[in-house]
């Protein structure tokens, strides 16, 4: 009985715990719901958005860069589809096998089967590896028909940089590769569009209009799992294409540049004289592009890079060069517009000038005798010159130079490497030099000679600012809606008292009729330099100037040797110039021409004019129609 | 003879089947489909391993939960202390020719099942502790010996599991220990004096603490604190349930699961999947079934007979509510991770073989509920 009643006891007090524990439990119970609802519901939007961040992963692709037009929108540097041959580690049964698999059937160097596995070693099983970026279409079509037997091979259709004319434009262009380092650093829009396989501009326009090129990724959305694997695509966002971008060049006359330097070391530039379009820029010799789009092989970079003609150099904006006779016009025009000469001004020429002990020789042993301006232009007399030039001073003809454009960059917005050169005085000597100007110094700045250096761009511009009367105008490399049309631009500068948009670069008129007779007289008159070159045709004809630039001083045994150009050694041969403008009776083109160690610039350089001229005049019409139509559109 | 008959019991087998609780055993069969449909969600939407494995150990489990159920309650009675040794016996056993997992020696592999003893300890010491107060007659419940028998009872186990080591399973067997202690009778002070001891001494517990340990602390404290290391399971665990929302992705649609973010996703981390495809109705109506499981074996205690099966009854539902807030309160991120499994769902042959153990010594303790034990 007792023991029963204890048994009770002991039930109750069993029973009053467990009550207490379950109102407990309840409790515990509800503050995990409580917990529940705040995850769930009250921060569902931040997990949800969490779960989406840990779960979607996107892919950038390369964009596609915009196409560049000639001036009659040609496609100069385009896409193209090509053939890679993708490897999808994670697919591959025997990774070797599928290698001497690949070695056979696509000529593949045990270097290159090196350099893919260990490449391969770097990047996660399911990444692709590119084996080849650029398979031609026997290869692909080869590769399709084994690909039963080789699990994990993809080959893939992708787009890349072209150049159709190959080496016709590289130096205004440049080329596109792999980005290094400094690309990626120095750019923020490369950083941000950055992915494996992109290209970017390396040189010239390519780089310089990098921004407007590149054009917008493609952006792929995957889910992936934890561990950064791809399980299925959600999204495809097409990108877009890079601005399209058109220049002032036209391919024709640009390839015929091409070929007239063929072999030669040299440079050609083509300029409107009303616009400030450059027509061409070629700098010879060139290089293939495309050669560096999938890196280029070490032999034909040591090729190109050896070549004793320097192809790497773009010379029609780097090259430096001694303008020689073809200052002369610039020489003429700073006396007469400072009054020192007149038409009439003649100087007796002996063939030599003794200064100071000095002596100067002209060109001509025998002298030249009396001599005007016209003449001593006519047949590039420089006993002429050094007579003009002792009495004018380097610092006022360095006035006259610096308003043509000489010792200034004149595309230097586009491309970093173009070099500015220079015109000196004297007070340039004294600070460059530490020393004080010599008056023999000033007879053979008269001549082009000393310190002067000028690029072959710089002395087209000369060229083109006295062919159209004097003005001032602007060189382009792009072509813009807005533009003027030549005719527009030129009654514009005829008109150029109402508005001073056109800044006349002389005092009087008079001087540049004297000056462009002058060339006219050089290059259409007996005696002429470049009297050989001329053509007769007034629709064709043209009024230049000669130049041959010493690369070295002519010793005296030399001159009493008089040898000709074939007989001397190639580094020591003269530079052969020629600036010229036409058609003469209505201007409408200003070029310049250079050849490295051609010898005299009337015989090396001149004739290219004629085969010039005879093209720019008559692509003038296509250009012109092109213009008028749209100005006929606005 | 009285000991015989009782022991046979005098129900027949068709009385048995009658008298068995269909409440609990309707819940449990609906907790059971749950979880295998949740092994199959783990497996990725496949009927592969885990839920093949999965479902051989329930419909086996179950089996012998029936099988239990038929023995007299007094049977289990008889047996607590033999089966309380034997599983002491298998703790020595492991830490001698246990199986090492990534540095714990836990295991025994007997082929079919790799069993854990230290999981059929959380049964054992309710059993064992339920046996003793059933006997200490209740002014002898405070007396030093008697305190001092019940606490070495717990801490005899606990050295083995401890040493294995194994904080999680540790204290879910002293708090599973401590409550029947509590029910038994044993005075209010003494548990606050204790409380308030290891409060004291909880620093010197921490320095002693595994090096793993001690971070997972810190971790829980911090999950921010090193998101890709040991917070990573915290943080992906709270991202799949947040971002199940109130009604869930779908079944077999949470995204955190099957692109590999959530770590154990079959073991301790089985109610995040549930709760990311499920929502927030999908995971209180879980606890709600749990709830219903708990109170029914609390409604079967209350009307045992015996103190035996009511201390059992009690305290094995307070052990499964310690399991269920444990493991819950590790996956919300409001409790360190110290591997406790989510009982029936997780994957993981002890933990159910223990669970459905208890489950059919409740049962036999309905079905024999009029059975008094001396």
């Amino acid at each position: 009985m007792i023991k029963g009643n204890f048994t009770i006891r002991k039930s109750d007090i069993i029973n009053r715990r467990m009550f207490i524990i379950g109102t407990a439990k309840l409790i515990i119970f509800g503050g995990l719901i409580a917990r529940l609802f705040s995850l769930q519901i009250n921060e569902n939007k931040r997990y949800l958005t969490l779960s989406d961040k840990n779960r979607i992963r996107e892919w950038k692709l390369p964009p596609t860069r915009g196409n560049i037009t000639d001036y009659f929108g040609n496609i100069i540097a385009g896409n193209l589809k090509v053939y890679q041959l993708h490897i999808i580690p994670e697919q591959v049964e025997n990774f070797n096998y599928l290698l001497s698999r690949l070695k056979v059937i696509l000529n593949l160097s045990i270097k290159r089967i090196e350099k893919i596995k260990k490449e391969r070693k770097q990047l996660k099983p399911w990444e692709s590896l590119i084996v080849s970026e650029n398979l031609t279409w026997d290869q692909f079509s080869k590769i399709n028909n084994y690909l039963y037997e080789l699990a994990g091979v993809k080959p893939v259709m992708t787009i890349s940089r072209d150049y159709p004319f190959s080496d016709i434009y590289t130096h205004v262009l440049g080329y596109v590769s792999q980005p290094n380092e400094d690309d990626i650093l120095s750019n923020e829009i490369i950083q941000e569009k950055f992915v494996p396989g992109i290209k970017v501009g390396k040189l010239g326009l390519e780089k310089t209009l990098e921004n407007d090129l590149i054009g917008v990724n493609d952006i792929q959305r995957y889910e992936v799992n934890a561990y950064g694997k791809r399980i299925n695509q959600l999204e495809y966002q097409k990108g877009k294409q890079g601005s399209k971008i058109r220049i002032t060049l036209d391919t024709e006359v640009q390839k015929l540049s091409a070929k007239l330097l063929e072999g030669k070391a040299g440079s050609i530039s083509v300029m409107d004289i009303y616009t400030g379009e450059v027509i061409a820029m070629y700098s010879s010799p060139s290089y293939n592009p495309n050669s560096f789009l999938f890196g280029i092989s070490k032999d034909e970079w040591q090729l190109i890079r050896n070549n004793p003609l320097k192809p790497l150099i773009n010379k029609t904006l780097s090259g430096l060069y001694s303008p020689g006779s073809t200052i002369k016009p610039i020489v003429a025009l700073s006396a007469l517009e400072n009054g020192i000469i007149d038409s009439k001004f003649k100087v007796q020429c002996k063939g030599k000038m003794e200064l100071h002990g000095q002596t100067f020789h002209c060109w001509k042993e025998k002298g030249h005798g009396y001599v005007s301006l016209n003449n001593a232009m006519k047949q590039s007399c420089d006993t002429y010159f050094y007579e003009v030039a002792r009495i004018l001073g380097v610092d006022r003809l360095k006035v006259t130079a610096d308003k043509f454009g000489l010792g200034k960059k004149v595309l230097g917005e586009y491309f970093e490497n173009e070099k500015a050169g220079q015109f000196p005085d004297t007070k340039w000597k004294i600070n460059k030099l530490g020393k004080g100007w010599v008056l023999g110094e000033t007879l053979i700045t008269g001549i082009g000679q000393g310190y002067t250096q000028t690029t072959p761009i710089q002395l087209c511009l000369m060229t083109a600012q006295i062919a159209n009367g004097g003005y001032k105008i602007q060189p382009k490399i792009l072509t813009d809606d807005n533009q003027l049309t030549s005719e527009q631009v030129k009654k514009a500068m005829q008109d150029s008292k109402s508005n001073d948009f056109y800044e006349p670069l002389y005092d009087d008129q008079k001087n540049i009729r004297i000056v462009q007779e002058a060339m006219f007289s050089s290059t259409n008159e007996l005696m002429g330099t470049s009297y050989r070159s001329r053509i007769d045709d007034p629709k064709y004809q043209f009024a230049g100037k000669t130049g041959t630039a010493q690369v070295k001083r002519i010793s005296k045994r030399e001159r009493e040797l008089d040898l000709k150009t074939f007989q001397i050694p190639y580094e020591e041969r003269d530079h052969a110039l020629y600036v010229a403008y036409g058609p003469y009776r209505k201007p409408r083109y200003a070029l310049s021409i250079i050849v490295e160690h051609g010898g005299s610039g009337s015989a090396a350089a001149a004739p290219m004019a004629t085969e010039l001229f005879k093209l720019i005049v008559d692509r003038h019409q296509y250009r012109k129609k092109l213009a008028d139509f749209k100005e006929f559109s606005i | 003879m009285y000991h015989y008959r009782r022991l046979n019991s005098d129900q027949s087998f068709f009385q048995k089947i009658k008298n068995l609780d269909y409440i609990l055993l309707i819940c449990i069969l609906a907790l059971s489909t749950l979880s295998f449909f949740i092994m199959y969600s783990t497996d990725g939407g496949e009927f592969l391993y885990h839920s093949k494995s999965h479902l051989i150990k329930l419909v086996t489990f179950f089996i012998l939960m029936i099988v239990i159920s038929f023995f007299n309650i007094k049977f289990w009675h008889l047996c607590s202390y033999f089966l309380y040794g034997a599983i002491i016996l298998l703790l020595v056993w492991v830490s001698i020719y246990g199986l090492k997992v990534s540095g714990s020696q836990r295991w025994i592999d007997l082929y079919f099942l790799v069993l854990q003893p230290s999981e059929l300890m959380k049964i054992g010491i309710i059993l064992c502790l339920a046996k003793y107060y059933h006997r200490v007659s209740i002014e002898k419940v405070n007396s030093f010996l008697s305190i001092s028998i019940a606490l070495s009872m717990i801490l005899i186990p606990i050295f083995f599991v401890l040493s294995q080591p194994d904080l999680g399973t540790s204290i879910l067997i002293v708090t599973s220990g401590l409550i029947v202690l509590w029910l038994g009778g044993v005075k209010i002070k003494y548990f606050f004096i204790s409380f308030i001891t290891f409060l004291i001494s909880l620093p010197f517990i921490i320095t002693s603490l595994e090096p793993y340990q001690k971070l997972r602390i810190l971790t829980f404290l911090n999950p921010d604190r090193d998101p890709l290391g040991a917070g990573y399971q915290i943080i992906q665990s709270k991202i799949a349930i947040g971002s199940g929302g109130f009604s869930g992705k779908g079944f077999l649609q949470g995204t955190q699961s099957y692109l590999d973010f959530l770590p154990e996703k079959h073991t301790d981390f089985i109610f995040t999947l549930f709760s990311e495809e499920f929502g927030f109705v999908g995971s209180v109506g879980l606890l709600l079934l749990y709830t219903i499981i708990i109170l029914r074996i609390i409604q079967i205690g209350s009307i045992s007979r015996s103190n035996f099966a009511r201390l059992f009854c009690f305290g094995f539902a307070f052990a499964i509510f310690i399991y269920i807030t444990v493991n819950l309160s590790m996956v919300l991120g409001l409790l360190p991770i110290v591997g406790s499994p989510l009982p029936i769902m997780s994957y993981g042959g002890s933990s159910m073989l223990a669970t459905m153990i208890g489950f059919g010594i409740v049962m036999s303790a309905k079905v024999h509920n009029q059975q008094t034990i001396a």
